[in-house]
């Protein structure tokens, strides 16, 4: 495996991640995860995965399409309990600290057809379940999200109409709403155009710097992690690499996470 | 409008609109989250279930000997049409819950299970035994001579059923809306979605002893549909529903009264027409 060693059980984070250069904290990591191996009936989905995500990095978790991304992050968020291993958000059990995460699903399993706007979208992020009636300084807050993210229009077009942009922009800031500690996305980018995405990676990078916050997301654009994110874990159901985008991303460790290593333009340093 | 004054003067007329407008009540209330959770065939697999249980009622009245004692409350079908039904609930949850089984194949199954018991039990029963009731209104309805047992009954689901929504309506839209999204924010998803099926069996059993089983499907699926044609919130949806299914519920009675029709069929007919409406002036 290339990249930074994983933290050892029990061993303090900061001693596990300064080599990567990162200073050292007495903080626990934003994101702990120890010893997870996960699997689907006789399917091993995640071997044996550990790492520690120091706070106010943004980590790019890439791999090929089953390498268990996905189930990382749900392990993460407490949806998916492994049979092995345990995963932490600030010292918190998974699940145990949703108030301190934003996250934003994939797109693709949302369902349009539910009836719902923009706004009310937002709101469910602020009250943890979904509003019978907005109050005034719910929407006054959601609407201030949603300027944030530049969807300020959206707010009362009802979420079947948005496009793949706009409906992102609106998850968004019903993620960014309650000012989350870590942003978790799963395949944000997917279904939007090449704008969108670019507009996608500078919010997450205004929020993080005003909040200090810590961002994770899945990808499968390897340019995308190369140029925003300052940790990429390369997974292919096992740990292939962690650490610095340049020590990851190299032909070795794509090499063995994807059985070659894609498309050089895309990743060349 | 006098005519119609005059006829709610009765009493089996006012009986008969209080358990139509209460059935209307929870039908819409819980038809929302049915129809967007794609479970409109629930209604008529939980229905069917009920029939089941009232087969195996009536056969138990019938061989304990409650039939010759009397057996007054006893001997009415929803004392064992409501623990079927609620068995049946928990049983296609479990099925969809533990499976890679669709929604539509469990509910499938348990229906036609229920079903085939149900008329398997009624065969048993010798053809000159009065039960109290008659086998084509469990499945036809008889909203009209709605006694007070099945009125006290709808009123105690009713009650149950608006309090226990008024507790955890947010929790379920959010569940309803994204599973996932609900579950990263504490609510307990799969719980609320049993406490959907429980609730639903038990508005379906205590409304199809009055509104028929082969009706009782519609009722709770289509107010709902037409609302949501007119609704872009959810909570506009159930209010919608709700007013759909209570002013048809009142035009389906009255005109039954005048067109010396079935009283069902009027109710659902003016549901149907209201769905039409909705679907040519839905808002796009």
């Amino acid at each position: 495996m290339r990249g930074l060693a994983p933290s050892a059980a029990g061993a303090p984070p900061a001693v596990a991640t300064a080599a990567g250069g990162v200073p050292a904290s007495p903080r626990p990591p934003a994101l702990h995860v120890h010893d997870v191996s996960v699997r689907f009936g006789d399917a091993l989905v995640l071997d044996d995965v550990r790492f520690d995500l120091e706070p106010g990095h943004f980590l790019a978790i890439v791999g090929p399409n089953g390498a268990g991304k996905s189930t990382l992050v749900k392990v993460a968020l407490g949806l998916i309990t492994p049979q092995r291993g345990h995963a932490a958000i600030f010292g918190h059990d998974a699940g145990d600290a949703p108030e301190r995460i934003g996250y934003v699903p994939q797109l693709k399993t949302f369902d349009r057809t539910f009836p719902a706007t923009a706004v009310e979208l937002v709101v469910s992020g602020i009250r943890r379940n979904w509003p019978v009636r907005i109050v005034k300084a719910e929407r006054a807050r959601a609407m201030a999200a949603l300027v944030d993210v530049g969807a300020e229009t959206l707010a009362d077009r009802p979420l079947a109409r948005l496009s793949g942009g706009e409906l992102q922009r609106a998850f968004l800031a019903r993620a960014l709403v309650r000012e989350p500690d870590l942003v978790l996305l799963d395949e944000p980018a997917t279904g939007v155009d090449f704008l969108a995405e670019h507009d996608l990676y500078d919010l997450l990078e205004r929020y993080q710097a005003r909040r200090g916050a810590t961002v994770a997301m899945v990808t499968h654009d390897l340019s995308a992690a190369r140029f925003h994110a300052s940790r990429v874990l390369v997974l292919n159901r096992r740990l292939h690499g962690y650490g610095l985008p340049e020590d990851v991303l190299c032909d070795e460790c794509l090499h063995e996470a994807f059985g070659h290593v894609g498309h050089r333009h895309a990743v060349a340093f | 409008m006098g005519g119609v004054l005059e006829i709610l003067g009765f009493a089996f007329m006012q009986r008969a609109l209080a358990a139509g407008l209460l059935v209307a009540l929870m039908s819409g209330l819980l038809g929302t989250f049915v129809v967007q959770r794609r479970l409109s065939f629930l209604g008529d697999g939980l229905a069917h279930s009920a029939f089941g249980g009232m087969g195996i009622g009536a056969l138990a009245v019938v061989t304990f000997g409650v039939v010759e004692a009397g057996g007054g409350w006893l001997r009415h079908p929803l004392w064992v049409a409501l623990p079927f039904a609620l068995l049946t609930a928990l049983g296609i949850a479990y099925v969809r819950d533990r499976t890679d089984l669709s929604s539509d194949t469990a509910i499938g199954v348990f229906f036609a299970v229920a079903v085939a018991l149900g008329v398997l039990a009624f065969s048993r029963i010798p053809p000159d035994v009065n039960l109290g009731f008659n086998v084509m209104d469990l499945l036809f309805g008889s909203i009209l001579a709605v006694r007070t047992t099945e009125l006290t009954a709808i009123v105690v689901a009713a009650v149950v059923v608006v309090v226990t929504l008024g507790f955890v309506w947010g929790r379920l839209a959010y569940a309803t809306f994204d599973d996932e999204l609900a579950r990263t924010d504490g609510v307990r998803a799969r719980r609320l979605e049993y406490l959907l099926f429980v609730l639903a069996a038990v508005v379906v059993a205590v409304s199809a002893v009055v509104v028929g089983i082969v009706l009782m499907a519609a009722y709770l699926v289509i107010p709902a549909a037409a609302a949501r044609l007119w609704s872009r919130s959810l909570a506009g949806t159930s209010a919608r529903a709700v007013v759909i299914g209570m002013a048809t519920t009142l035009v389906g009675v009255v005109a039954s009264f005048y067109l010396d029709a079935p009283t069902g069929s009027a109710i659902i007919l003016t549901q149907a027409a209201v769905f039409v409406a909705a679907i040519v002036l839905r808002r796009r």
